[in-house]
């Protein structure tokens, strides 16, 4: 199968890592995985602040870049990302007057998927050990992101897919549905309510004793580790692409750049 | 007035009352959120409610089905709105109820201090009522020299307490039972001075302080539930059983119910009965459920008089994106599974409307441009949560984002300098509506490890992201970016795999 990679503006300027774990897995199973070069951002941090008018060149050039026939698939290691391709470019297009590109915002959205999802639903990964050969053997907890949970309605995939790693000891998160409070610019706006939300959530994850805190979009990742690591805390995160993207040959360096926390230890 | 007809008075008519945030809300959350007390009593309430709603709804093997056909007889109420009220009109009138229309708080509030004085009562019992918080009616008829007694529990401590309710369903919520305590000991007179926290104990204080007013009151006013439009029937859902004292001893009664109140068909019941108990206080089936259409000659209130409540109503129906708002039957589950609601409480919201509902509703109602109210669409991280629990399925994340929307285009209409907001967005629309763009920007990757330095963390950033940072670090950025890696390890490639996507924007 040929899947075009969404690598979204956050993985791609601060975690490349998680786009290369991507790329790894898919190539791992033998397919090829091409990177429509025109892409940027999906544009959801316009579009949930309100700027519709700002948004709607962001959303043609995501469609730009992904409207061809090039590719089969395409997959983003992002829940958040992929719900706002499904479900926020026609309506901008829509709102915005637009219904050439909302036609095709619609196709790409179709075609689009989030990681665990293409991995369980298109590609049939129940067993990330014995089809992936993923070995990771550390102890993790999982944070499921609100949009991946309630637009794109991922339930326990991500959680599954982690389970099935070789040598992980996953460990229930308490309250693990509550959200982060990241919310994109919600975190500047209300600063404070979301960095109460961040505290509960920092409390809940440290409680389990995990080593790292694993889940599938990295700007909440980048939330949580954030405060984890302003208050002082060894315990790192680290998307679950990377997770499974981990061989018992090529272990994931979890001490390695761009942690959201715990690297400077 | 002129006897000349000029036509219909311009629109949208906008609510006024207690619909307003009274300041910005991360201001007011920022006050409330240094309330450890309020944080723990809410915390403790709304994760209590929340797993008895859990556990109830999961009973029902047909939840999802019913909170469809909740959503659809909603949808299909406000799409035929005007039919259905005066298809209600007809039925309620003819069963000897008087209806008074209301466009506005004011005029409602006048209409029913003259239904007041008409009795020459100067003292009320009342049920507990959004529409009457809204409207602001118990101040109004203070300053009209009428005593209103609110006979629900929460309402009643509220009121003792000089306070505001916090919350739609459990007004009082942001109160434990050791404050409620004081509340009765400081300012009800009949009160035993032995009196301890337990609840059992406190409940009895409140029903022996009441019993008496119950026994005397010539006139109550209620709010609705529900108005069934083939009957004219009202109905009140309630817990304790002073709605059922109120509705049915006083010789007059006085309802105030929005317009949006409405169910097509009493059958329609059926649904909204399973919905709203299970949603609001978890339980299976509520305690008291009354209902009553107009007159019943010799039996309850012979004096039955209903005020329909615009209020900004049609300007809310008349919004595409957000009229579904109208569709909530305000069970509060959305309150109690927010997480923005559980730190901050339902005060930093300002209007009677408190929560995830609250923060659409009053804009809706007052219009987005209304003092404060263009702060609540911002009081969300959009996680969801509200519109899973909402039984009729009110995709409030949605209009949410609708609302900022229209904030940020009334915005632009006034001439002004762009904020910070305003800047950010317009450089982040350069920057991501092109790939060789966002390329450019990352080049510049190395800077910010710079500035990382050595521990490779950012603490400190200027502006707007201050907030950010006043809680959380950035972790020094990568060496350079995805995009370079791939187009570096795929340089040899591109050149000979024809149409490869890779090279299009590279060469930019």
């Amino acid at each position: 199968m040929k899947i075009a990679l969404f690598a979204t503006c956050i993985v791609d300027a601060m975690y490349p890592r998680t786009a290369r774990a991507t790329v790894t897995i898919l190539e791992r199973l033998g397919h090829q995985v091409v990177f429509p070069a025109g892409q940027a951002c999906c544009g959801q941090m316009h579009v949930n602040s309100g700027y519709f008018k700002e948004a709607l060149p962001v959303v043609a050039n995501h469609v730009k870049a992904f409207d061809t026939d090039d590719y089969d698939v395409a997959v983003a290691p992002s829940g958040s990302c992929v719900a706002s391709v499904r479900h926020q470019h026609e309506m901008v297009a829509r709102r915005c007057g637009d219904a050439a590109l909302e036609a095709r915002a619609a196709v790409v959205g179709a075609k689009t998927y989030e990681l665990s999802q293409l991995l369980t639903d298109v590609l049939g990964i129940t067993d990330a050990a014995k089809q992936l050969g993923s070995h990771f053997p550390h102890k993790v907890t999982y944070h499921p992101s609100c949009h991946g949970m309630r637009l794109l309605r991922l339930g326990d995939r991500q959680l599954n897919l982690l389970k099935s790693v070789g040598g992980i000891e996953m460990v229930a998160l308490p309250e693990a549905e509550q959200c982060c409070g990241f919310g994109g610019t919600f975190s500047m706006k209300n600063a404070d309510v979301s960095a109460a939300m961040n505290a509960d959530k920092a409390a809940n994850i440290c409680g389990t004793g995990a080593e790292l805190c694993s889940g599938g979009d990295a700007s909440c990742l980048l939330h949580i580790g954030g405060g984890l690591s302003r208050q002082g805390s060894k315990v790192g995160t680290l998307h679950f692409a990377e997770i499974l993207a981990s061989t018992f040959e090529n272990p994931a360096a979890i001490t390695g750049d761009v942690q959201l926390a715990g690297s400077k230890r | 007035m002129s006897n000349t007809f000029l036509g219909m008075p311009s629109l949208p008519v906008f609510g006024h009352g207690n619909l307003n945030a009274t300041e910005p809300f991360p201001q007011a959350a920022h006050r409330e959120l240094a309330n450890t007390q309020l944080r723990a009593n809410l915390g403790h309430a709304t994760h209590t409610i929340r797993d008895k709603r859990l556990k109830v709804v999961a009973e029902l093997p047909d939840w999802e089905d019913l909170r469809d056909s909740g959503s659809a007889i909603k949808d299909a109420t406000m799409a035929k709105l005007p039919e259905l009220l005066e298809q209600f009109e007809v039925n309620f009138t003819a069963r000897g109820g008087t209806i008074h229309w209301a466009r506005d708080a004011q005029e409602a509030n006048e209409i029913v201090t003259g239904l007041i004085r008409a009795t020459g009562e100067t003292e009320v019992v009342k049920v507990k009522s959004m529409a009457t918080q809204e409207i602001g009616l118990n101040e109004y008829l203070q300053d009209q020299g009428i005593t209103a007694l609110e006979t629900d529990l929460a309402e009643l401590i509220v009121q003792l307490d000089h306070d505001k309710p916090s919350h739609i369903l459990v007004p009082a919520i942001h109160k434990n039972r050791s404050q409620i305590r004081e509340i009765f000991l400081r300012e009800m007179a009949d009160v035993d001075p032995a009196l301890s926290d337990d609840p059992a104990r406190l409940a009895e204080a409140a029903r022996k302080h009441l019993r008496r007013k119950f026994l005397t009151a010539k006139v109550a006013v209620s709010g609705a539930n529900f108005g069934l439009a083939d009957t004219g029937t009202l109905t009140v859902v309630e817990s304790e059983g002073n709605g059922r004292m109120c509705l049915t001893l006083p010789e007059t009664l006085i309802t105030v119910m929005g317009i949006e109140k409405l169910l097509p068909s009493w059958t329609d019941l059926e649904v909204f009965m399973q919905l709203l108990p299970r949603s609001s206080t978890g339980e299976r089936m509520n305690p008291y459920t009354s209902l009553w259409t107009g007159v019943t000659p010799g039996d309850g209130p012979q004096n039955v008089h209903l005020v329909m409540l615009d209020n900004g109503r049609t300007a809310a129906l008349a919004d595409e994106m957000g009229r579904t708002a109208l569709n909530c039957i305000r069970c509060s589950a959305c309150m109690n599974v927010c997480p923005v609601y559980e730190r901050t409480g339902g005060h930093a919201y300002g209007s009677t409307y408190p929560g995830p509902i609250g923060a659409i509703l009053s804009p809706l109602m007052t219009g987005i441009t209304s003092e404060d109210n263009n702060s609540l669409p911002y009081a969300s991280s959009l996680c969801g949560a509200c519109y899973d629990a909402c039984p009729v399925k009110i995709n409030i994340p949605e209009i949410l984002v609708h609302l900022r929307g229209e904030d940020v285009d009334s915005k632009r209409a006034k001439l002004k300098v762009p904020s910070q907001m305003d800047l950010m967005m317009k450089g982040a629309q350069w920057v991501f509506s092109d790939g060789a763009h966002l390329n450019l920007l990352e080049k510049g990757l190395p800077v910010g490890r710079l500035l990382a330095g050595r521990a490779k963390v950012i603490k400190k950033l200027p502006g707007m992201a201050a907030g950010w940072t006043q809680s959380r670090d950035i972790p020094a950025p990568p060496g350079k970016s995805f995009r370079q890696w791939w187009a570096k390890e795929h340089q040899d490639t591109a050149a000979v795999v024809p149409g490869n996507t890779t090279t299009e924007g590279e060469k930019a």
